[in-house]
C-alpha cells in the first residue's frame, strides 16, 4: 500500500488499469505519456492551463450551500461544488483544455472524442475551436436522439459529429468507433478521451486534469465551515468528476468518499449502469476494471436515463478504491435522480444535469442515514458536475411538463 | 514444435507462403460456420483462424462486425469454439483461435488454454493483448505448448518488435497498415518493411494481415511474408441473403483465387527465403 493514495501515477491501480489495446496504439500512448510527463514538469504548461481556467472557463468554480434542499436530507448541511457554472456547463472542460494544450505540444492538428450526453463532445468541440484543431466527435445514434441539442452545439462550434450505429448505439460503441479512427489516423490525430478510464495514461492524466475540483473545494469548504466535510459525494459513470473531487480528500481518513452509479430502472431489475455495484472485473476499452458483462465476457447493455452515466465500465482507480474500501459506491435509480433534480430546481433555483442529480439523490440518502444515526451536524459536499439545460427535454417528458402534442425542439432538431 | 510453425516451414520448403483464413464461429449459424470452415480448408486455406464473436471488436471493420453481430444474436457462446475446433481439427490445417481478451479472461485463462488444447486447437491470436499485459496467458499457453500469436504494427518500435517476437510462438502477426480489418485497394506499402524489421528483431515467422482480399495482393504479400492472413474477403460473400450453398460457393471461389495467388508469388524466382 502506498503511503499516500493521492496522485497515483498508474499504469496500474492495484490489479486494475494497464493497457489492453492493439499494438498499433502503443506507440501513440507512449508518445502521449511522455509528452504529458514533460508538460507536468514544465511550469509554462501549468501557467497556460491556469490562465485558461481563469480567463476562459471561469475558475475557480464557487461552492454554494443549499439549506432549503438540505431540509429534505435530515438536517445535514449540504454544499455544492458548482462545476455546472464552468464554460460549456460541466467539469468536462477542465480535462479538455489540458488535453488540447497537449495536442498542440504533440504537433497534431486533429482531435477525436467520444461523447455520451454530449458534454464532453461540446467541451472538445469548444477547445478545438479555440485552438484551431479539426474535431470529430463520435456519438451513439441513441444519444444523438436523446441529446439532439448538443449535436447542434457541436456542429455550431465547427465539429463533425458522427452518429454511431454499431452495437447498442450509445457511449460504449462511440468509444469503439473512436478507437478505430485513432488506430487508423494516429499519426495526425490525438484522442481526447473524456473520462478517467481507458488505457494508460488516460486514467491518470484525466484524473490529474480534474483534480482541481477537489483541490479548490477542499479549501473552500474549510474556509466556509472551518472543517473538512464528513462526506464527499459524486456521480460515477466513467468516473472523471468523482475522481476529480475525491483525489484531494483521499488522504483525509475522516472524510467518507461516496460514488453514486446509475441504477436505471432499479438495480434488482438488471437494467442499470452500476459497474462497481453489479459488475465483475474484466477488460473493456483498454483497461482492467469492473464492468457489466455476461458469463461469456460479453459487455452487457447498460441502462440509465442519463446518457452521461449510461456506460457499462468505470475507471480503474475507482475499482481500486472500491476494493480497498477507501471509497464506496451505490446505485441511484432514474426516479430517485429525477426527484432530486426537481427538488434542487424548486428549493434552490438550480437546474442540475441528470448525471449530477444522482449525486444529489445520494446526498439526501446520506443525510437521512446520518439523522437516523443521531448525527445532527453532518456536512456533505456534493460535486454538481454539470448543469441541466441539456436535460430539459427529458425532464419535460418525465414530469409531463408540456402539452402532449408539443414539439420538444430537442427531438426535432436533429431528425 | 508448434504445428503452425511446422506447417509454415513445410510450405516455405515448397517455395510459398501459407494462406491463413479467418472465419467467425456461429456465423451464419454454428453448424454453417463448421461447414464454412471445412470448405475454406478444402478450398486452399493452409491454416484456419476461428474468431470468437465479441461485443466490442475494436480492431474489426464493418464486414466482420456485421458477421459477429449475427453470431451473437444467434446465441453463439464462447465454449462453442471448442465444438468447431473438434469438427475441423483433423482436416490437415492447424486451427488457431482469434479472440479479444475479455472472453478468455471471463472463461478463466488457464481453463481456456486447457480446453483449447483438449479440443485440438493450436493457440490464440490476441488482437487486444500485448505481451506486456499477457503474463497469465503466456504462462497458460507455455504449459500446454500452445501458440501465442501477438501482433506488430507499422508504428511498433524496434524494442517492441523484439519484445513481441520473443513472446510469440507459431508466428508474429504483422498488421499491414494502421487500421482495422477490412478489404483495401492496396496493401500497406510499409508491410514488406515491417516484415523485414520483425525478422531482424528475432521473429522466425512473420505473417501479414489486414486488407488482403485479392489474388494479386496475396501474391504480392506472399513474395516476402511467411503467411497471408485473409478475413473480411471470406466473410463478405457469406453475408449475403441468398441460399447458403451459393454463398459458400462464392467464398470457396475467393479462397481458390487467393490460394492460387500465394502459389504464384515465388514462381520462377526459386528462392525460399
Amino acid at each position: 500500500m502506498p503511503e499516500s493514495l493521492q496522485n497515483l501515477q498508474g499504469p496500474y491501480f492495484g490489479e486494475y488499469g494497464g493497457r489492453y489495446v492493439p499494438e498499433a496504439l502503443v506507440a501513440a500512448l507512449d508518445e502521449l505519456d511522455a509528452e504529458y510527463r514533460k508538460a507536468v514538469a514544465d511550469p509554462a504548461f501549468a501557467a497556460e492551463l491556469n490562465e485558461l481556467h481563469r480567463s476562459y472557463s471561469g475558475r475557480p468554480s464557487i461552492i454554494t450551500e443549499v439549506p432549503r434542499f438540505a431540509q429534505h436530507a435530515g438536517g445535514a448541511r449540504i454544499i455544492l461544488k458548482r462545476e455546472d457554472l464552468n464554460h460549456t456547463g460541466s467539469h468536462k472542460i477542465n480535462n479538455v483544455l489540458g488535453q488540447a494544450l497537449l495536442t498542440k505540444r504533440l504537433g497534431k492538428k486533429r482531435v477525436i472524442a467520444e461523447t455520451g450526453a454530449g458534454q464532453h463532445g461540446v467541451a472538445t468541440a469548444t477547445a478545438a475551436a479555440l485552438f484551431d484543431l479539426e474535431c470529430v466527435v463520435y456519438m451513439g445514434e441513441e444519444d444523438t436522439r436523446r441529446q439532439a441539442l448538443n449535436v447542434a452545439r457541436m456542429r455550431l462550434l465547427g465539429a463533425e459529429v458522427i452518429s454511431v450505429t454499431a452495437g447498442t448505439r450509445t457511449l460504449k460503441d462511440a468509444i469503439n468507433e473512436a478507437m478505430r479512427d485513432w488506430v487508423t489516423n494516429v499519426d495526425t490525430t490525438n484522442y481526447v478521451f473524456g473520462t478517467a478510464a481507458g488505457p494508460h495514461p488516460f486514467p491518470t492524466m484525466v484524473r490529474d486534469f480534474q483534480r482541481i475540483i477537489g483541490v479548490e473545494a477542499r479549501q473552500q469548504v474549510l474556509d466556509l465551515a472551518g472543517r473538512l466535510p464528513d462526506v464527499v459525494a459524486a456521480c460515477v459513470g466513467g468516473g472523471s468528476n468523482a475522481i476529480g473531487i475525491f483525489d484531494a480528500f483521499l488522504d483525509d481518513a475522516g472524510v467518507r468518499l461516496v460514488g453514486f452509479e446509475a441504477g436505471g430502472d432499479g438495480f434488482e431489475t438488471g437494467r442499470h449502469a452500476s459497474s462497481i455495484t453489479g459488475g465483475m472485473a474484466g477488460v473493456l476499452h483498454g483497461a482492467r476494471s469492473y464492468l457489466l458483462q455476461d458469463e461469456d465476457g460479453q459487455t452487457k447493455d447498460s441502462h440509465s436515463i442519463s446518457a452521461g452515466l449510461d456506460y457499462p465500465g468505470v475507471g480503474p482507480e475507482h475499482s481500486f478504491l472500491a476494493d480497498i474500501k477507501r471509497a464506496e459506491y451505490f446505485p441511484i435509480t432514474d426516479s430517485e435522480a429525477m426527484e432530486a433534480l426537481r427538488l434542487l430546481c424548486r428549493t434552490e433555483g438550480i437546474i442540475p444535469a441528470i448525471e449530477s442529480a444522482h449525486a444529489l439523490a445520494g446526498a439526501i440518502k446520506l443525510g437521512l442515514e446520518a439523522q437516523a444515526a443521531g448525527r445532527t451536524d453532518e456536512l456533505i459536499l456534493v460535486n454538481l458536475s454539470g448543469r441541466g439545460d441539456k436535460d430539459v427535454g427529458t425532464a419535460a417528458r418525465w414530469f409531463d411538463l408540456v402539452d402532449a402534442d408539443a414539439d420538444l425542439s430537442e427531438e426535432g432538431a436533429d431528425a | 514444435m508448434s504445428a503452425t510453425a511446422r506447417r509454415i516451414d513445410e510450405l516455405k520448403a515448397e517455395g510459398r507462403a501459407a494462406l491463413i483464413g479467418y472465419l467467425p464461429i456461429g456465423f451464419p449459424t454454428l453448424a454453417q460456420s463448421i461447414e464454412a470452415a471445412r470448405t475454406l480448408i478444402e478450398s486452399g486455406a493452409d491454416i484456419l483462424e476461428l474468431g470468437i464473436p465479441y461485443s466490442d471488436p475494436v480492431m474489426d471493420g464493418p464486414t466482420i462486425q456485421s458477421a459477429v453481430n449475427v453470431a451473437l444474436d444467434g446465441g453463439t457462446r464462447v465454449r462453442d469454439v471448442f465444438t468447431v475446433i473438434e469438427a475441423v481439427a483433423g482436416l490437415g490445417a492447424p486451427v488457431l483461435v482469434m479472440t479479444y481478451f475479455n472472453p478468455v479472461l471471463r472463461y478463466g485463462v488457464d481453463a481456456f488454454a486447457r480446453d483449447l488444447a483438449a479440443a485440438g486447437g493450436a493457440g490464440l491470436i490476441t488482437p487486444d493483448l500485448i505481451p506486456d499485459e499477457g503474463a497469465e496467458w503466456i504462462t497458460a499457453a507455455d504449459a500446454r505448448d500452445l501458440d501465442k500469436v501477438f501482433l506488430v504494427a507499422p508504428s511498433s518500435t524496434p524494442q517492441r518488435l523484439a519484445l513481441t517476437a520473443a513472446a510469440s510462438r507459431g508466428f508474429v502477426y504483422a498488421a499491414s497498415t494502421m487500421g482495422v480489418t477490412g478489404e483495401r485497394a492496396t496493401v500497406g506499402a510499409g508491410a514488406e518493411q515491417l516484415v523485414a524489421a520483425t525478422r531482424a528483431a528475432g521473429a522466425a515467422r512473420v505473417c501479414v494481415g489486414l486488407g488482403v482480399s485479392r489474388p494479386e495482393q496475396a501474391a504480392e504479400v506472399g513474395r516476402y511474408a511467411d503467411g497471408v492472413i485473409v478475413g473480411s474477403a471470406f466473410v463478405k460473400p457469406l453475408l449475403g441473403d441468398g441460399p447458403f450453398a451459393d454463398r459458400l460457393a462464392a467464398m470457396s471461389a475467393v479462397a481458390q483465387g487467393l490460394a492460387a495467388g500465394v502459389r504464384s508469388a515465388r514462381t520462377g524466382a526459386g528462392q525460399t527465403a
